[in-house]
């Protein structure tokens, strides 16, 4: 049964974005590139969520709260980072206030750089991430753990 | 005088009905987006997909609050389709909502808290009139009975068009669109989070959307009485009445649970109250 291909459900949290990005996750949702077509609902709930989608670096204030959503969210679960600073930080990288990309936080599944990422761009994200979901799920069918080395 | 391969029928083939009706009002609301919209197979890949998550709770009782809703609202369509008491029906469904809250508030979170409180405006907004409705039923055909009103030879429509537009009111709550879904909502997904489906995940949440197909079924057999003298009709008046309502999901806004509690009052107290009145004192047909 595949379908948790046809039904992702996205969470978006902004990191520290600067917006750019998330801006452009919005657009997905709008009737010119309209992301429900695959299913893909913006939830605003972790316990809902099957993809957390994270824009912006990481820094003090949002270490606890990535955690905490990612941590509600039931398995099988994916995390993608959009844009250049959710992956390494960009060019915040060396700021005295920033920790650097999602990965310092929880694992990354998918990595989609960018300034800001490209809605085409985030829809090929979700997509590459829903084969990642979908191998998760086919290993916590055979009794593994969902995340590997975990 | 029941009806058990009614009941049966309605068990099975109401969540496939109410799935379609869901999935056609996805794809109906994107195209007046002007977007494409999923398949019209998307709820069923999305309870799929809820019954393949892993089961997270919160507090162990919310597994069987969220049953039991389920099931009361099954037995309540069931109940109805079976042509047994119209009044049982209205309680049956109404305990199923309480049990819905009951489920919400087991989860200490003030996001759930607040869907199980807006949930219980919104049974305190549409009982009366349900329960209105109902009387209005006896009152036009002299009977409770869902058989005996559903074989009534003449169209109730003429008779009750007061308790018709109450209930037809009503009904955009019950199926919780715009402007009356203010205890959770099927667009709204960033507003007090989820409401009183918050705190539900995985196969937990599939209940309740399974529920709601149920309900929307049963809703529609209700609608369907007002005009079960001719079937033709009936259908045709259905699909009016839930693309209708599609075209109201999309064209408002929601209210402020002050407001939507007020107005359905109104609206469905002196509509429904004039509407027996007359058929008491004038008669039926």
């Amino acid at each position: 049964m595949a379908y948790m291909k046809r039904s992702p459900w996205i969470i978006h949290y902004d990191g520290s974005s600067c917006n750019g990005c998330d801006i452009e996750v919005l657009a997905c949702l709008t009737p010119l590139y309209d992301v429900e077509r695959f299913g893909i609902i913006n939830t605003g709930n972790p316990k809902h969520a099957d993809i957390l989608v994270v824009t912006g670096s990481v820094n003090e204030q949002s270490r606890q709260v990535i955690r905490n959503i990612y941590d509600q969210m039931p398995e099988p679960k994916v995390v993608v980072a959009f844009g250049i600073c959710a992956c390494s930080g960009g060019v915040f990288r060396e700021c005295y206030n920033v920790d650097g990309g999602i990965d310092q936080v929880i694992p990354v599944d998918v990595y989609v750089p960018g300034c800001p990422v490209r809605p085409e761009q985030i829809i090929d994200g979700v997509v590459r991430a829903l084969g990642v979901l979908e191998e998760k799920r086919a290993r916590m069918k055979s009794g593994e753990p969902a995340e590997a080395g975990v | 005088m029941i009806n058990v391969l009614f009941a049966v029928a309605f068990l099975v083939l109401a969540p496939i009905l109410g799935g379609l009706i869901a999935g056609i009002d996805r794809k109906l609301t994107a195209r007046m987006q002007g977007r494409v919209g999923p398949p019209v197979l998307q709820p069923f890949y999305d309870v799929g997909k809820l019954l393949e998550k892993e089961h997270v709770i919160v507090s162990v009782s919310q597994n069987f609050f969220v049953l039991a809703y389920l099931v009361f609202i099954a037995f309540s369509g069931a109940l109805f389709f079976a042509g047994g008491d119209l009044l049982l029906v209205v309680f049956a469904l109404t305990l199923a909502h309480v049990l819905l809250v009951l489920g919400a508030y087991s989860a200490t979170s003030p996001y759930s808290f607040i869907g199980a409180e807006r949930e219980l405006v919104q049974l305190m907004a549409y009982e009366p009139m349900v329960i209105l409705a109902a009387a209005g039923f006896y009152l036009a055909t002299g009977s409770f009975s869902v058989m005996e009103i559903a074989a009534f030879p003449r169209p109730l429509i003429a008779v009750l068009p007061g308790i018709f537009i109450g209930l037809f009111y009503v009904l955009t709550m019950k199926l919780r669109k715009s402007p009356f879904d203010i205890a959770t909502s099927h667009h709204a997904h960033q507003e007090i989070v989820k409401g009183v489906t918050t705190e539900f995940s995985g196969s937990t949440l599939g209940m309740v959307e399974v529920a709601h197909w149920y309900e929307t079924v049963f809703l529609l057999g209700l609608f369907w009485l007002f005009f079960a003298w001719s079937p033709v009709i009936a259908v045709i008046a259905l699909a009016i009445l839930y693309l209708a309502e599609i075209f109201i999901d999309n064209a408002t806004a929601r209210v402020r649970w002050g407001f939507a509690l007020r107005s359905i009052w109104a609206v469905t107290l002196v509509l429904s109250a004039a509407n027996l009145v007359w058929l008491q004192y004038f008669g039926g047909l």
